[in-house]
């Protein structure tokens, strides 16, 4: 137990890889690191590269490409969160903005023709209904 | 005899009703699988990142992030998390209800409330109400992308930081199993600590580069985490919600047409039971 480490790595939109390792060498935004059971605790984030692991007990090497993230490390736990989205300062920013904006179209266009359209349909069909429960009424009676 | 063209007219057009619901049931059945399943899968993530973040608020930074410091609550930000599409029973409808409530109860404290609303049913609703939007996304799909939402989660963050909103939270559906889905309210920020014991008292972080750029992007990425696990599960909400609600439609039609079928065959015996004594009648006469 003293000579691995565990490493999770996980996207926000699924699991990647869990398991413990001897060695896990991530592209740190800094420079890659190598990190070995008992490492001082560390954040940083990761630039798109690979992050290798090789894992307990020997095998194979494992290689994960990733497109940027972050990482958090434990002495006994490495936590690789990898990025799904392509993203940069710029980009965040105007994704912002459009939410904001359409935010405020919603609350301009109050008779949009979308939610016309969407009311008549539901009046036609609440009247359809209706009808149907009178013909009903008046054939139970009959 | 008028009444039995009628009825029977109807009764196919319950029967076309019924087979829409009936395929609806079924297309909701299959999509709730799928999105079950990556629900499960966004759960490690958002997981792994609370813990992180757990772990930064017990270390002993110089640097205090302002999303882990608690502020006095002058305006509250509330993301509501809505599906797009109706026809789900009354998911969207126990969401808004929870959130209006919480809505009273800062506006009674004298709070201000922000909104940030997730999915077009949510828009439809709170457009009425003259409450301030910050930020709005809808049209996710059946495959949400945390792209999409990282726009809609930017613009009230940016809020928190500006000090526009004290406090932020989020208001979903939680999915209990296929027949029970729970309106749930999180809080989000400032960031709540998790129980770590195993760490030691006093040790900080190697940061690297600089611990404020650094938090800045955990934050965010634990923040987004949130609002796509819950909107990845009310996806899964709304396919369990349509497919219960589908159900009790197919019945309903069914037993109508039930209803009908015996009040056409009444009507047809009554009308031959007519003939029979016109015909009688008639031949007694002559």
């Amino acid at each position: 137990m003293a000579n691995t480490i565990h490493v999770d790595i996980v996207s926000a939109e699924g699991e990647i890889h869990s398991g413990s390792a001897e060695m896990v060498f991530v592209p740190a935004s800094m420079g890659e690191i190598g990190i070995a059971p008992r490492h001082a605790p560390l954040l940083t984030t990761l630039k798109a590269g690979e992050v290798r692991v090789k894992p307990a007990g020997g095998g194979e090497e494992l290689w994960f490409w990733i497109g940027g993230g972050a990482l958090e490390i434990q002495p006994h736990l490495v936590t690789v969160l990898a990025d799904t989205a392509a993203r940069a300062k710029d980009l965040d920013e105007a994704a912002a903005l459009a939410a904001k904006q359409r935010a405020e179209e919603a609350l301009k266009d109050r008779t949009g023709a979308i939610e016309v359209a969407e009311a008549q349909a539901e009046l036609a069909r609440a009247a359809a209904q209706l009808k149907a429960i009178e013909k009903l009424r008046k054939l139970k009676r009959g | 005899m008028a009444g039995a063209k009628e009825i029977r007219t109807k009764i196919a057009s319950i029967k076309s009703t019924q087979k829409i619901t009936k395929a609806m049931e079924m297309v909701a059945a299959s999509k709730m699988r799928r999105a079950q399943e990556r629900m499960r899968a966004a759960r490690p993530y958002a997981e792994k990142i609370r813990t992180v973040i757990g772990h930064i608020r017990l270390a002993n930074p110089d640097y205090r992030h302002a999303f882990l410091v608690e502020r006095e609550v002058k305006s509250v930000g509330i993301i509501v998390v809505s599906s797009d599409r109706g026809l789900c029973g009354s998911l969207n409808v126990n969401v808004f209800k929870q959130t209006l409530a919480a809505v009273r109860e800062w506006q009674q404290k004298g709070c201000e409330v922000h909104l940030c609303l997730i999915g077009s049913k949510s828009m439809q609703f709170f457009r009425r109400l003259k409450l301030p939007i910050a930020a709005s996304v809808a049209q996710l799909g059946d495959k949400p992308h945390v792209a999409d939402l990282i726009g809609a989660v930017q613009a009230m963050l940016a809020m928190y930081r500006e000090g526009k909103v004290d406090r932020l939270s989020l208001v979903s559906s939680n999915f209990v199993n296929t027949m029970t889905q729970k309106p749930e309210e999180r809080m989000l920020l400032p960031a709540e600590t998790v129980d770590a014991s195993e760490l030691q008292a006093r040790w900080d972080y190697i940061y690297e580069p600089s611990a404020a750029e650094l938090l800045d992007g955990y934050m965010m990425r634990y923040v987004e985490s949130q609002v796509y696990q819950a909107v990845v599960e009310n996806l899964a909400c709304e396919m369990a919600a349509r497919m219960v609600a589908m159900k009790s439609a197919t019945d309903n039609a069914g037993s109508l047409i039930e209803e009908l079928q015996l009040i056409y065959n009444k009507a047809r015996q009554a009308a031959i039971t007519k003939e029979i004594s016109e015909i009688v009648g008639g031949a007694a006469a002559v």
